[in-house]
């Protein structure tokens, strides 16, 4: 069973941008593309725990704020010579709406 | 066989030849006589040595070792006097009679002294050769030198001497300096600069008599009466080729000993080289067209076919912050149209001749990076129709393909001059390449480009990349980053030329590979455009870094660090209450003093910043900028309020500094410091721009940092009182702001434009003010504390957007 959560308006985040949706068990960085995409990422680079809604967003991809390295936020796997993922969760936007499945959350209960 | 040569003259000419010839490993036993007491070197470096840029050592072109290798037998110090033709011998001035095969003239020209009275006396000198530029060069700061002829030679002369303190004058009877090479306004800009270098110029002089004391020079006394003194005179007024020999020896002479395109003179035994030669009715005063002959005359000695062709010639000169190029023919002629393009601030003039949709002549000055593509436009005369609108930016402007420097080196001919002062071509570099010069450092030993002035050094290291290809990585033109093939410096200079004043701009028009760019190249061009456009441009903090898009610096943990300014390091006891208090009601784990003179709350949460700002700013603090790419501290120290020392009110003025600075962003962090006396307490000798107070006013020093590396302040300018200091630091950073390379601090921008330049533009009133005045204006929008709307406006966006529960989860 899919169901989803209406987390917040588009706009609530500025284009190539990001705003965090807190939960019990850690952030999730909800980012927003040039285009109008968006993605959903723990908020936590695989190098050093970095936050990644703090980086500069480019593309389809997230720089680190802390050491550069560079996320896709499609996959979540850091690009380029840096090896280490971050868990992606479902994300769509519906009507100037952003929605996250909530199956997200028991994903990241099952994680812990 | 082997042949014998005889060559009369260790020239730049002759010396080529001889080089042609052993490299195509010729049959030939040669003996080479030098009537200076020296075999070959580079004679157009002796500027270069007079400056105290170089040393003898560094331009010698042949030593020692390679005439032994080369079977040179040297008679250097000795002089040809006689040639029998009909015999094939000549006559040394020791009276040794030698035979040759063939003979080879490269005595190339004397020095023309006009003989005005007392042109005899001792101390009175031309500018040809080493001995001429060790008198020069003895010549003790303070002494007198007025030099006659305010062309190249007389130029370079008058800027040696003057670097090394000699008072020098510059006597030109016509209007205007480099009249051959240059017109009116060029030759202004010239005059102006070698004025500020402290170099007293005399346009439409003309010179009566020189006068002397016990033999000795002691003045020049001009026709409206006036009379210069002077140690030495140094007369460059021209150059007559030197063909007394020739003559004697019953050689066909006009001007110049004739030469037919073989270089062979009227009897097929004997060539002729160089500036002593007449060619189509033509004189020869550079040495481009002197290395032509050299290689058709090795050729010509060898037996091959080969004829010398004149081809346009173009000017630079070598005198250190006069960026000087011209070439072709200017003069003003009916069906000629000029484009003409001014830059006052800057201090940069363009301009050129157009005749029937060809380039026909090119003057630039202050700005010559383009001249090498120019030269070829006019070399090639190529139909410039489509391009006539953006002609005159250069070859960046011209289309897709041209925007790629590279493309625009690889496509340069191989006769294309890329080194100036050493006549070094591409087809040079090219093959010092090929035989293994595979780094710049190389290919400056090898061939000497880029050895002296280094502007053409970035142009060398394209030749370089184009030959090696993926072989070679080039360090300096670096692209920005993989969005782009373009430099920081390109963009730069694109976004200016071109107008471009939003980001999307800069993407669409300079062609970005990427759909919005990447975490290298947005924060600079941010940077560029709001630095350009201050009015225009709309901040994008979705391109900042995250210390100034949020105003505070990250931690290792994700939580935030904050510095309110104290101004000049001064504080209040209300102030630090407000501090404590914030302190305390934001649970901030450290508090601690920086090395700014100010006070540090690490560890605050992102989500609380708004909020702790809110209570600084109603306590009167703004943000200390401790985490941005713009003014930081202004540090000082007690100065005259307190210290027993103190000759100025340091204190005062460095707070004065602040409130004037805050808030304007630059290409890397500044950083000030203003000291009441040489003591110097508050380190302003290694800040960005250091202060430091004397007796008679005020020392502004600029370029020191205490990071990385460790760099002492250069001295920019002294000045009398605050209101000049303020206006010289705020001049000073809006040209590092309008300059420099993003992530360059003062003194990377320093070592690249020349603290000789930054001082020109500081010492001008004219371009001090406007630069102040860009700078106010752009003040006039961010000398402001972000917190005040971010307070406002923002605070939401501090927080998560949206919280979500457990129980929602099942
Ligand atoms: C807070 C402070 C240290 C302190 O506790 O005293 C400090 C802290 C940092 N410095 Fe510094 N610097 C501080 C004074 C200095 C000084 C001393 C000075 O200014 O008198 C220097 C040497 C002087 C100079 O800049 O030339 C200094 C040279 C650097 C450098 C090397 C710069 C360079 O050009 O080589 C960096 C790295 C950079 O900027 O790229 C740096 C970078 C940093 C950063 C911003 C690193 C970062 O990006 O996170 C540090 C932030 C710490 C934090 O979490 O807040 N910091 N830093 C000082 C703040 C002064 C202030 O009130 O604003
Ligand atoms: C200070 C200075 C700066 C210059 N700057 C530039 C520049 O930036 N760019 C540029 O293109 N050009 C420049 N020139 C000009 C350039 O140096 C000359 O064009 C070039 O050196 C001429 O070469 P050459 O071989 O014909 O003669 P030279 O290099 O003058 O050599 C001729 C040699 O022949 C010797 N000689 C003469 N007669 C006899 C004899 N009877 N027996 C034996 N030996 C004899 C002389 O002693 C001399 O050493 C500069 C010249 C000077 C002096
Ligand atoms: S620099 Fe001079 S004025 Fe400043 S504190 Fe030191 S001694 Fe006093
Ligand atoms: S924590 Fe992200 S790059 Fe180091």
């Amino acid at each position: 069973m899919s169901e989803w959560i209406d987390v917040g308006a588009l706009d609530d985040i500025a284009p190539r941008g990001a705003r965090l949706v807190k939960t019990p068990l850690g952030c999730v960085a909800v980012f927003r593309t040039y285009e109008d995409e968006v993605f959903a990422l723990d908020n936590a680079c695989p190098h050093k725990k970095g936050p990644l809604a703090e980086g500069i967003v480019h593309g389809k991809s997230v720089t680190c704020p802390l050491h550069n390295w560079v996320i896709s936020l499609e996959t979540g796997q850091a690009q380029g010579a840096d090896e280490g993922s971050v868990a992606t969760y479902p994300a769509r936007v519906e009507d100037g709406r952003i929605w996250l499945e909530r199956s997200f959350l028991q994903m990241r209960t099952a994680a812990e | 066989m082997t042949q014998k040569i005889i060559v009369i003259g260790a020239g730049m000419a002759s010396g080529r030849m001889l080089e042609h010839l052993f490299d195509a490993n010729a049959d030939v036993a040669v003996t080479l006589f030098n009537a200076e007491p020296r075999g070959n070197y580079n004679r157009i470096m002796l500027s270069p040595v007079l400056a105290g840029d170089q040393t003898y050592q560094d331009i010698v072109t042949h030593d020692d070792d390679w005439y032994a290798d080369n079977k040179v037998i040297t008679r250097f110090g000795e002089k040809i006097v006689a040639i029998d033709r009909e015999a094939k011998t000549v006559t040394a001035d020791n009276g040794d009679v030698l035979a040759y095969d063939k003979l080879v003239f490269g005595t190339g020209s004397n020095p023309f002294m006009i003989p005005l009275p007392g042109h005899d006396l001792e101390g009175v000198i031309a500018y040809r050769d080493l001995e001429d530029t060790e008198r020069m060069m003895g010549l003790e700061a303070g002494q007198k030198a007025v030099v006659i002829g305010g062309g190249l030679l007389g130029l370079e002369a008058a800027a040696g001497m003057a670097a090394r303190g000699v008072d020098v004058t510059v006597v030109h009877i016509m209007g205007h300096l480099m009249e051959r090479q240059l017109d009116e306004a060029a030759g202004y800009l010239l005059r102006k600069a070698l004025i500020d270098k402290g170099i007293t110029v005399k346009c439409a002089a003309n010179s009566k008599e020189i006068l002397g004391e016990d033999g000795k020079v002691k003045a020049l006394l001009l026709d409206d009466g006036t009379e210069l003194p002077c140690d030495l005179l140094v007369m460059a007024v021209g150059i007559r080729p030197n063909v007394a020999l020739a003559q004697e020896a019953g050689l066909m002479v006009g001007k110049g000993i004739h030469v037919d395109d073989q270089m062979l003179t009227s009897d097929a035994d004997v060539l002729a080289v160089g500036e002593c030669v007449e060619h189509d009715g033509a004189l020869f005063g550079l040495v481009a067209p002197l290395y032509d002959q050299a290689k058709v005359a090795a050729q010509t000695l060898m037996g091959e076919e080969a004829a010398f062709v004149q081809k346009e010639l173009s000017t630079k000169l070598k005198v250190t912050g006069c960026d000087l190029f011209s070439a072709g023919d200017f003069a003003e002629a009916d069906g000629r149209e000029d484009i003409v393009f001014r830059d006052p601030a800057r201090g940069v003039y363009k301009r050129l001749v157009i005749e029937e949709n060809r380039v026909v002549g090119a003057v630039f000055y202050g700005d010559t990076a383009d001249s090498n593509w120019f030269f070829g436009l006019i070399k090639d005369k190529t139909d410039i129709s489509d391009m006539r609108d953006t002609l005159i930016f250069g070859p960046a402007y011209q289309g897709g393909d041209a925007l790629d420097p590279m493309a625009a080196v690889a496509a340069l001919p191989l006769d294309a001059e890329i080194c100036g002062c050493n006549g070094i071509c591409k087809g040079q570099i090219v093959e010092a390449i090929e035989a293994g010069a595979t780094d710049l450092g190389a290919v400056r030993a090898t061939t000497k480009a880029s050895a002296s002035c280094g502007t053409c050094t970035g142009l060398v290291e394209q030749v370089l990349a184009v030959t090696l290809g993926d072989d070679f990585q080039m360090p300096a033109a670096e692209p920005m980053c993989g969005c782009t093939d373009l430099t920081h410096e390109d963009v730069r200079r694109l976004i200016k030329s071109q107008e471009l004043k939003s980001m999307a701009a800069v993407m669409q028009e300079l062609g970005w590979k990427t759909s919005c760019g990447c975490a290298k190249c947005r924060p600079a061009l941010n940077y560029y455009l709001l630095a350009d456009w201050p009015v225009e441009y709309q901040d994008d903090p979705q391109s900042r870094f995250i210390n100034e898009r949020k105003h505070a610096n990250i931690q290792k943990d994700g939580t935030f660090s904050v510095v309110p300014r104290m101004w000049g390091g001064i504080t209040t006891p209300d102030e630090l209450r407000a501090i404590a208090d914030a302190a305390d009601k934001y649970e901030v784990p450290t508090v601690k003093v920086t090395g700014g003179q100010r006070i540090d709350l690490l560890g605050v949460k992102g989500e609380d910043l708004p909020d702790i700002w809110a209570d600084l700013n109603a306590a009167g603090m703004v943000s200390g900028h401790a985490y941005s790419k713009g003014l930081r501290t202004v540090k000082t120290c007690v100065g005259t309020d307190h210290c027993r020392f103190g000759t100025q009110d340091s204190t005062g003025l460095g707070i004065k500094l602040e409130k004037d600075l805050w808030g304007s962003w630059t290409p890397h962090k500044l950083k000030l410091g203003v000291s009441g006396c040489p003591r110097n307490c508050a380190e302003a000798t290694c800040k960005d721009i250091g202060i430091v107070c004397v007796d008679s006013g005020y020392q502004v020093s600029i370029g020191g940092a205490a990071g990385m590396e460790v760099k002492e302040t250069k001295l920019l300018i002294q000045v009398a009182n605050e209101e000049e200091v303020m206006e010289v630091v705020r001049a000073v950073t809006q040209l590092y702001r309008e300059g420099a390379k993003y992530l360059d601090r003062i003194w990377k921008w320093m070592d690249k434009v020349g603290l000789d330049w930054i001082k020109e533009q500081i010492e001008d009133l004219e371009i001090r003010k406007a630069a102040a005045a860009r700078f106010d204006l752009s003040q006039s929008i961010y000398r402001r504390d972000p917190w005040a709307d971010h307070v406002k406006e923002k605070a939401d966006t501090y927080k998560p957007m949206k919280e979500i529960r457990l129980e929602a989860a099942e």
